[in-house]
């Protein structure tokens, strides 16, 4: 009996280090945000602890807000959308390459995941900027006359967030094609099903999950962006995380700012929790 | 197996195109010999990359953000070994919930985590230290680390392990003996993969980091913002053989494709 329950505490001495960490690093400065977004703020005087649900009610309430949290969800909605119509087929055209060049691309697409995303967004800058290389070879091809630019557009932010986060949705579709059986293609064309069909009924729905697990990543990924979204949207085109960032180091409205992120917090969790739970629904026989 | 179509090869060309056209264009205007943003008509020069130790600012950021990761990342591991080895071996009460802490980070906006850290190094007085922003990485890479190491564990056969006890091996001496030599493969490669992390990480960092701490990427940003001229280029250029350097390692000792995938 007493070396059972020896046994048993094993795991929780082992895991006891990391737990402290966790709890004292991790969980005691997200206490901190939250009880900070119920203080009060003074241009003059600060900070003022307190409680009051006040910076919630401005965010909430003020169409200026609106119009940030509108424009953060609208852009990762078109992000996750492009990033499905690229990268399902993406990997499944990889899928069916011979291996040296299979893996060899699979690196290719996915080596950028591990290069810093301020890199890839300035070589979007480079590409897409008034002076940029796109601009001068439209100009040098007589396409456009005037120099053309997309930064500080929507559309220059969706293209960089695209190439930042299509590689998740490669990743994640390629991990749900290598459970696919190619024997059932075969048979089904065998058959007589057309590749239309084939598509259709046979790839289609088993590499559903891994396109649902891959919009759940770039779409909380892209919500929750910031050095993208700084740097090519810039001051005007505003999203979340570049508001919550002028509140604490521009207006230093803290309490305010940590009500921002919270929301976003919030927002990102009760996403991703319902996306897994209407996946899990639907899809709960692939997954066993 | 069948082959790829005509259209399925361009739209493949395509898209590999889409992936590579930036840093292309970045390793491009890095060797410019112009003083603004070109490309180098003039064949490559060199001249911006010599212009970088001009600015000791990025100099002293780079050595940072590699202290800062070689450090972050050797203690997420020390933490997260015996962690895997909890959630790896045993199944135990709670082992669902203290995993999904331990991952937690994962699902966090870096944003959220920046905040989070400025208020509470501010309130313990650790802010703009050399150890708060040590302490903020090594949550931030915990579960790159957790999950590489918890692959090797999970996939590991324990004969050898149950050997050894049979034979009388105090517990201590089957993990150091044997256990560890044998998942060392998992611990390097979750190693390198929350260096990486640490070192390209931006936004967290732009909250924690004060003028003595800052990192690269995040002097890197305040440059950006300001201006964009050859000299950040360069430096971006210096950063992806950096990295791609760093990635062929992690494939010898890993496979790239394990890690990313995600597969043990």
């Amino acid at each position: 009996m007493s070396e059972a329950a020896k046994v048993d505490r094993q795991p929780y001495w082992l895991s006891a280090p990391g737990l402290v960490l966790f709890l004292a690093m991790l969980g005691t400065p997200l206490l901190l945000t939250f009880i900070l977004s119920f203080y009060g703020f003074d241009f003059t005087k600060g900070i003022q602890p307190g409680f009051s649900l006040n910076n919630y009610i401005e965010v909430l309430g003020d169409s200026y807000f609106h119009k940030i949290f509108g424009r953060t969800f609208a852009i990762a909605l078109a992000v996750t959308v492009i990033c499905i119509l690229l990268g399902a087929p993406e990997a499944y055209i990889l899928s069916r390459m011979r291996n040296p060049w299979k893996s060899l691309f699979l690196i290719v697409i996915l080596g950028p995941l591990l290069i810093s995303v301020i890199v890839r967004t300035l070589g979007w800058a480079l590409l897409i900027g008034g002076r940029g290389m796109i601009s001068e070879l439209l100009q040098a091809l007589h396409i456009t006359d005037s120099p053309f630019s997309l930064m500080f557009t929507t559309t220059g932010m969706i293209i960089a967030l695209v190439h930042v986060l299509v590689p998740f949705m490669v990743l994640s579709v390629w991990a749900s094609i290598q459970r696919i059986d190619p024997q059932a293609e075969d048979a089904a064309l065998t058959l007589g099903a057309s590749k239309f069909t084939v598509l259709r009924r046979i790839v289609l729905p088993q590499i559903m999950p891994g396109v649902l697990s891959g919009s759940l990543i770039v779409f909380a990924l892209t919500a929750s962006a910031f050095a993208t979204p700084a740097i090519i949207g810039g001051r005007r085109l505003k999203v979340v995380a570049t508001t919550a960032y002028d509140e604490y180091l521009n207006t230093l409205n803290w309490p305010l700012g940590a009500a921002i992120a919270l929301l976003l917090l919030v927002a990102n969790v009760a996403i991703i929790m319902s996306y897994n739970r209407f996946i899990e629904r639907r899809y709960a026989k692939i997954f066993e | 197996m069948k082959k790829n179509g005509p259209v399925e090869l361009v739209f493949h060309t395509l898209f590999i195109l889409f992936l590579v056209a930036p840093l292309a264009a970045v390793v491009l205007v890095s060797f410019t010999d112009k003083g603004y943003l070109s490309l180098p008509t003039n064949g490559p020069s060199l001249r911006w990359f010599k212009t970088i130790f001009d600015y000791p600012g990025f100099i002293d950021a780079f050595w940072m953000s590699l202290y800062l990761g070689l450090a972050s990342a050797t203690i997420a591991v020390a933490f997260a070994i015996p962690a895997a080895m909890a959630i790896g071996r045993y199944r135990f009460k709670g082992r669902d919930a203290i995993t999904g802490f331990f991952m937690s980070p994962l699902m966090i906006p870096a944003v959220v985590m920046g905040v989070s850290f400025l208020r509470f190094f501010n309130q313990i007085g650790l802010s703009g230290t050399f150890i708060g922003i040590t302490m903020a990485h090594t949550i931030l890479v915990m579960p790159y680390a957790l999950r590489l190491v918890l692959a090797s564990i999970t996939g590991l056969p324990r004969d050898a392990e149950q050997a050894a006890e049979t034979l009388g091996a105090s517990r201590w001496i089957v993990f150091r003996r044997i256990t560890l030599p044998l998942i060392l493969p998992g611990i390097a490669g979750g190693w390198l993969l929350a260096f990486i992390t640490s070192f390209d990480e931006v936004t967290m960092s732009i909250f924690v980091a004060s003028p003595e701490t800052m990192t690269l990427p995040v002097r890197m940003y305040h440059h950006i913002a300001q201006t964009i001229d050859p000299l950040i280029a360069a430096i971006s250029t210096v950063l992806i053989v950096v990295t791609v350097v760093l990635m062929l390692a992690l494939d010898w000792f890993y496979g790239l494709d394990r890690i990313l995938v995600g597969k043990g």
